[in-house]
C-alpha cells in the first residue's frame, strides 16, 4: 500500500492514554480471570502469588478506571450516536463481508466504536461500584454480605462483558488494516480514512485548508 | 495436605480427584443441646486453649455475650436471647454458634484459591491457611456468616471441628470440656439417634415443638442442634430457618463460569474464522490513486 498523504487521527497525550488504558486492563484481567475460574488460577504466579494477585487485583483496576474515565472525557464528543450511524447500521452483514457499497458518512468512529466506547464505560462504572464493595480488607467489611453477594456477581457479568469488548476491539482493528498505526504512530494514511471514516475526513480536511 | 490419615472429599477450586484411597470413613457430628445448655462458655475456653487463640479483652455491653462476635481468635461464641414464649413464659435461649460443617459448603463454593478449603470425607470442613489468598469470597458463600478475616494476616479463619483431634480419635475440645453433656460427638447416625431420644424427652416435659436442626437446604450439617422450638429456629440468635447457598453465589459459581469461558472461547475463535473466511478490511487501492 503506497503511503499516501497521513492524517492525524490520536495526539501523543491521547496514544499515551489508550495505552495505559491497555497495560492496566490487560493485567486486571488477568489477575481477575485467575481468580474467578479455577482453569485461570495459574495466572496468579504472574502477580507472585495467589495472595498478590488479591492485593494488586483492585488497585490495578482502580487506576484502570481513572486512566479510563481521562480518555472518555476526551473521546465523549465523537461518541454521540447519529443518525448517520443508524443507516449504516443497516449494512452490517456487507460491512462484515468486505462488500458494502454507499455507506453513509461515518465520522470519527462508526457505530460499532460508538457501542464498545458505552459498553465499556458502563461495564468500568459497574466493575468500580461493585468492586469497592467486594475490596478486601479496605472497604467489604463495611457492607451487608447480602450486597456482597450481588456484587461479586455484578462485578463477574460486567468482567466478561468487557474483556468480550476487549477479543473485539483487538480484532476490529487487526481485520481493518492500516488502523492498529492510528494508536501507535498516531496517523492514518488519507485512504483510510475516506474509505472507513469520510466524514471526518472531510471535517479535517476543511480545517487543513 | 493438612491432615494425612483423612480422606478429602471436596478441594476449593480443583478440579482434579482429591485423595481418596481408603474405603469407607464414618460421617462425624457434633450434637449441640440447647436444652441442656447453661451458657458457662466453657467450651469458648476449651477452643481458646487447644486451638491457642486469645481475643482481646473487651468491654460489657450489657448483655452475656462475651466477645459480642465471632472473630478471627473466637471461633465459638455463645449467643444469648431473652424470648418470650407461649403463655407469656420467659426463656433464656443460649445457643453456641460456630460453623455448621455444611454437608454443601457455600465457603468451599465460592472459594477461588486451591485447596484453601477442604472437606473431609468425615463431613468435616476445615479451611487450609497457608492456601488461602484472603479474597474474603467464603463469606459470601456462608449461609451461616462464619467465616472472618483475620485483621492481622488478612486469612480466613473458622471452627475447625478440631480436626486435629478427630483425625487421632479425640472428640472435639469443646465437647470434651462441656460440663453439662449438652455437646456430644459421634457419628453422624449415633448423633441423630441421640437426639431423638432427647427429642421424645423435651416433648413430654411439653416442648411439642422440639426437634432436630440438621438443615436439607445445605445438605445436612455435621454440626446440629437439639432445640425446644425447632419449628422457630430464628429465636436462637438469629438461626436460619432454611439456609441454603444464595442463588447469587449459586448463579456466580454455577453457570457462569462454563458459560463465560465459551463466550470468551467463541469470541476468539469468531474473529479468527471471520479473517480467514472474509479476509481483511482494506482500504481499496483505487482511493489510495484518487489523492
Amino acid at each position: 500500500m503506497s503511503q499516501g498523504k497521513l492524517i492525524e487521527r490520536y495526539n501523543a497525550s491521547e496514544r499515551a492514554n489508550h495505552w495505559f488504558v491497555a497495560i492496566t486492563f490487560i493485567l486486571a484481567a488477568l489477575s481477575g480471570l485467575a481468580l474467578f475460574h479455577p482453569a485461570y488460577f495459574w495466572l496468579t504466579n504472574l502477580f507472585g502469588s495467589g495472595t498478590w494477585a488479591r492485593i494488586l487485583h483492585p488497585f490495578i483496576g482502580a487506576l484502570m478506571f481513572l486512566s479510563f474515565i481521562a480518555m472518555a472525557i476526551r473521546f465523549w464528543k465523537h461518541n454521540r450516536i447519529t443518525d448517520a450511524d443508524r443507516q449504516w447500521a443497516k449494512h452490517m452483514t456487507d460491512i462484515l463481508q468486505n462488500k458494502a457499497k454507499n455507506l453513509p458518512e461515518i465520522g470519527k468512529y462508526n457505530l460499532g466504536q460508538k457501542y464498545l466506547f458505552w459498553t465499556l464505560l458502563a461495564t468500568i462504572i459497574l466493575m468500580l461500584i461493585s468492586g469497592i464493595v467486594i475490596w478486601q480488607p479496605w472497604f467489604a467489611p463495611l457492607f451487608p454480605i447480602s450486597l456482597l453477594r450481588i456484587a461479586v456477581l455484578v462485578h463477574a457479568l460486567s468482567a466478561f462483558i468487557a474483556i468480550l469488548c476487549l477479543i473485539v476491539h483487538i480484532y476490529a482493528s487487526y481485520w481493518t488494516r492500516g488502523s492498529i498505526r492510528a494508536m501507535t504512530r498516531g496517523t492514518v494514511t488519507a485512504a483510510w480514512a475516506r474509505h472507513h471514516h469520510p466524514a471526518w475526513y472531510k471535517e479535517v480536511a476543511n480545517k487543513n485548508r | 495436605m493438612a491432615l494425612q490419615s483423612l480422606d478429602i472429599k471436596a478441594r476449593s477450586a480443583t478440579t482434579t480427584p482429591s485423595p481418596s484411597v481408603r474405603g469407607e470413613t464414618v460421617e462425624v457430628a457434633k450434637l449441640i443441646d440447647i436444652s441442656r445448655c447453661i451458657g458457662c462458655k466453657a467450651c469458648q475456653v476449651a477452643c481458646m486453649e487447644w486451638n491457642d487463640l486469645r481475643d482481646e479483652v473487651g468491654v460489657n455491653v450489657g448483655v452475656y455475650d462475651n466477645p459480642r462476635d465471632l472473630t478471627d481468635q473466637s471461633w465459638t461464641v455463645m449467643r444469648f436471647d431473652e424470648v418470650e414464649t407461649e403463655g407469656g413464659r420467659l426463656e433464656w435461649l443460649i445457643r453456641k454458634d460456630g460453623c455448621m460443617h455444611c454437608a454443601d459448603p457455600g465457603c468451599l463454593k465460592a472459594c477461588p484459591a486451591p485447596g484453601a478449603i477442604v472437606q473431609y470425607n468425615n463431613g468435616i470442613v476445615d479451611f487450609h491457611e497457608e492456601h488461602c489468598i484472603g479474597c474474603g469470597y467464603c463469606i459470601t458463600g456462608c449461609p451461616f456468616n462464619i467465616p472472618r478475616i483475620s485483621k492481622k494476616d488478612g486469612k480466613a479463619y473458622k471452627c475447625t471441628l478440631c480436626s486435629d483431634r478427630v483425625a487421632v480419635g479425640m472428640e472435639p475440645a469443646c465437647v470434651k470440656t462441656c460440663p453439662t453433656g449438652a455437646i456430644v460427638f459421634g457419628s453422624k447416625e449415633d448423633m441423630i439417634h441421640h437426639a431423638e431420644a432427647r427429642i421424645t424427652d423435651l416433648k413430654e416435659r411439653g416442648f411439642q415443638n422440639a426437634g432436630l436442626y440438621d438443615p436439607k437446604g445445605v445438605g445436612g450439617t455435621h454440626v446440629m442442634y437439639v432445640l425446644n422450638h425447632a419449628d422457630k429456629p430464628e429465636m436462637y440468635a438469629g438461626l436460619p430457618n432454611d439456609p441454603g447457598i444464595s442463588p447469587m453465589v449459586s448463579l456466580w459459581k454455577g453457570i457462569t463460569k462454563p458459560l463465560m469461558n465459551f463466550g470468551l472461547g467463541m469470541a476468539v475463535l469468531v474473529g479468527l474464522f471471520h479473517y480467514v473466511t472474509q479476509g481483511p478490511n482494506e482500504a481499496k487501492e483505487e482511493e489510495e490513486e484518487k489523492q
